[in-house]
């Protein structure tokens, strides 16, 4: 994945709770068999609404998604965040995350940022008065603030996950640095494997 | 001080846990089905790596296969590729596949445990959030993306942080009317969507232990619409006698010494969780959700709730949405709520036990006339051993649409699907907005009132069916 230090862009509020990946993309665009074009499927349930806020004319073109509580719950679908990013977005920010999303999320460089809903509320505040205020993103110092506003708050990310955003790290890659490891726990490792339960059609032997 | 059963589990499979990184856990088990995975393979393709273990590698097409006679074609391009793909991606890379068809094909949270390659103390992984079933074996099963699908496939590991530990204890007994599914709406509705996150959840008390195994698979199987990834019950022999003569478990003398080294995966008595959930199990009754989450659920004796309940204004807000979408009015009793669609299936109710309980309240009715009602089996065993029972000449003799098995309407990725405005029945876990079909409405409920629902038309209990 890209590398990501500072993300700057406008913003939009999605006003609503338990926001799941369902909704963010229907089963019906599962089907795919590519990671690329799901952007067209975002929401594609609420985007025929014009009064859906992304058919709002004053978002058009914004980056990131603010959102409510429990944003990303129910499946663990990773086409949620490849749709998300397909269509523009590159951070979501929101007051609590489904855990898979979220991981789903680390994996492609889509910035999680999880703060109080109060301040998610203030900012949500803030964007609605003047959807032309950009909002910064700092995953370096781990900061989020709309410079014309003077409005400015930290947030977290496993340590982890912030150096692999900033370095645009291959988790598979940095797993095979310890692959030593892996063989010397497979050689101690009891735990029953296929081997023998299947002939080689499928059938159970 | 002693360690929970996630913990022990947890400890055995650590393969490094360098400083200042996530633990990389190693994974005994990977499951595999058409939706999540492509991807993980053209992302092997690409950077020129294989699978590390197929032998500990399974899979299965289970949520695009249409329902109809295996002999009708796929008919759906898209799906009929993602199909082959499966196929052609798993002979590539030597794993074991059930494709349509197939007599071990079937869901994939059905087909693990009915062939006993889910067993006690394993990790196990799949593309797929209700991975979390396979916990009801003590195993710590749960649920990820197709980025970490490829990690799995490329490593047998995964890097992850470690969960908290929550106990949900359903003291006492159930009463007779409640089933495994009426326990685990309860417990959501008390959770919520949320209160589970960041935990894996460990269901304790005699209601839960009373349990079949197949009970125990539908609580599991539910955990993450609490929003916990992995749930899980300790062995006892309940446990062992399932998986005695499972085609993916040895035989005789070696079998019983494996049994005894399954007995360890229980909590210690003194150990000790980050969160505790008590339930009493004689106040459970059968339930229902209301709403567009599965934590919105009411007594089926109950009536649709009012926004003016709630104080939270998010809440208040939320049930507004929900109300307007489900076409649902406050006060309206649940038992007057008419229904379109009867749908019995899924990992969570689609086992041999769910379409016993649901025949004994068909057997000798008919279903109503306003209502399409299908049944579809987890997989090619549950449906065979239903056919050596008769069951499905109790459906068929009822009314019964009776299908081959997949995922079907669950998520409607295949032809089965609600229509815009219909209202389902269903004894599936979401029942989020569109999840069954564009614009369907979708009522979660226990396969026996699915059943008596079927019959009358509107939701109801089976004590209400009969001459």
């Amino acid at each position: 994945m890209k590398p990501v230090r500072v993300l700057e862009g406008r913003a939009v509020p999605l006003e609503r709770s338990d926001v799941d990946t369902d909704q963010i993309i229907p089963s019906d665009w599962l089907k795919r068999v590519e990671r690329t074009g799901f952007g067209r499927g975002l929401f594609s349930e609420w985007r025929d609404d014009p009064s859906f806020v992304l058919n709002d004319q004053s978002y058009v073109g914004a980056s990131i998604l603010i959102a409510g509580p429990r944003f990303g719950t129910g499946s663990s679908r990773e086409h949620a965040v490849w749709a998300l990013m397909d269509y523009g977005f590159v951070a979501v920010i929101a007051p609590s995350f489904g855990d898979i999303f979220r991981n789903n999320s680390s994996k492609q460089g889509l910035v999680i940022v999880q703060l109080p809903q109060v301040d998610v509320e203030g900012l949500i505040q803030l964007i609605k008065d003047d959807a032309t205020r950009l909002v910064v993103i700092d995953v370096d110092q781990l900061r989020v603030e709309v410079p014309e506003a003077g409005w400015q708050r930290s947030f977290e990310l496993d340590p982890m996950t912030r150096e692999r955003l900033l370095h645009g790290w291959d988790d598979i890659g940095l797993t095979m640095r310890r692959e030593a490891a892996i063989t010397k726990y497979e050689t101690t490792s009891h735990a029953p494997t296929l081997v023998g339960v299947f002939d080689s059609d499928g059938h159970a032997r | 001080m002693g360690r929970t059963l996630f913990e022990k589990i947890w400890d055995e499979h650590i393969v490094a846990s360098p400083e200042g990184e996530p633990t990389l856990l190693y994974i005994d088990l990977h499951l595999v089905h058409e939706v999540t995975s492509p991807q993980a393979f053209d992302g092997l393709r690409l950077n020129g790596r294989t699978v590390r273990r197929p032998d500990r590698t399974l899979a299965t097409a289970d949520h695009n296969v249409p329902t109809d006679p295996i002999s009708t074609p796929v008919n759906d391009p898209v799906s009929r590729r993602q199909l082959e793909a499966l196929e052609e991606n798993c002979h590539e890379f030597g794993i074991t596949v059930f494709p349509r068809g197939h007599e071990n094909q079937g869901i994939v949270h059905i087909i693990g445990p009915e062939l006993g390659v889910t067993q006690p103390g394993m990790t196990i992984v799949c593309g797929d959030s209700h991975t979390s079933t396979h916990g009801a074996f003590g195993s710590l099963a749960f649920g990820i993306g197709t980025s970490e699908v490829e990690h799995v496939l490329a490593t047998q590991t995964l890097p992850q942080q470690q969960a908290k530990t929550m106990s949900v204890t359903v003291e006492g007994k159930a009463p007779a009317a409640v089933s495994a599914k009426d326990i685990v709406l309860a417990i959501v509705g008390t959770l919520g969507t949320g209160g589970g996150a960041g935990y894996v959840i460990e269901y304790r008390g005699e209601a839960i232990t009373d349990l079949s195994m197949e009970g125990r698979m539908t609580v599991c199987n539910m955990s993450i619409e609490a929003g916990a990834r992995a749930g899980l019950v300790a062995v006892d022999e309940t446990t062992v006698d399932y998986l005695r003569g499972r085609p993916g478990v040895p035989q005789g003398e070696e079998f019983e010494a494996l049994a005894n080294h399954w007995r360890t995966y229980v909590s210690d008595d003194d150990a000790v969780f980050d969160a505790e959930l008590v339930i009493d199990a004689s106040k459970l009754v059968p339930s229902i959700t209301w709403g567009t989450n599965p934590a919105q659920v009411v007594a089926l004796s109950g009536m649709v709730p009012s926004p003016d309940e709630f104080d939270d204004p998010d809440q208040k807000n939320a049930t507004e949405r929900s109300l307007a979408y489900m076409g649902l009015t406050p006060g309206t009793p649940v038992r007057d709520i008419e229904v379109d669609v009867v749908f019995i299936g899924s990992c969570t109710n689609s086992r041999i036990e769910d379409l016993r309980a649901a025949a004994a309240v068909v057997e000798g009715q008919r279903v109503a006339s306003s209502v399409r009602a299908l049944i579809v089996p987890g997989s090619h065993r549950v449906k065979k051993q239903a056919e050596s029972e008769g069951l499905d000449k109790i459906f068929l003799d009822a009314g019964f649409e009776w299908r081959e098995p997949g995922c079907s309407m669950c998520l409607g990725m295949n032809p089965d699907q609600l229509k815009v405005g219909q209202r389902s029945a269903s004894t599936t876990n979401r029942n989020f907005e569109g999840r069954q079909g564009r614009g369907g409405r979708t009522h979660l409920v226990s396969p026996a009132v699915a059943a008596a629902t079927a019959i009358k038309g509107h939701f109801a209990a089976p004590s209400e069916v009969g001459p």
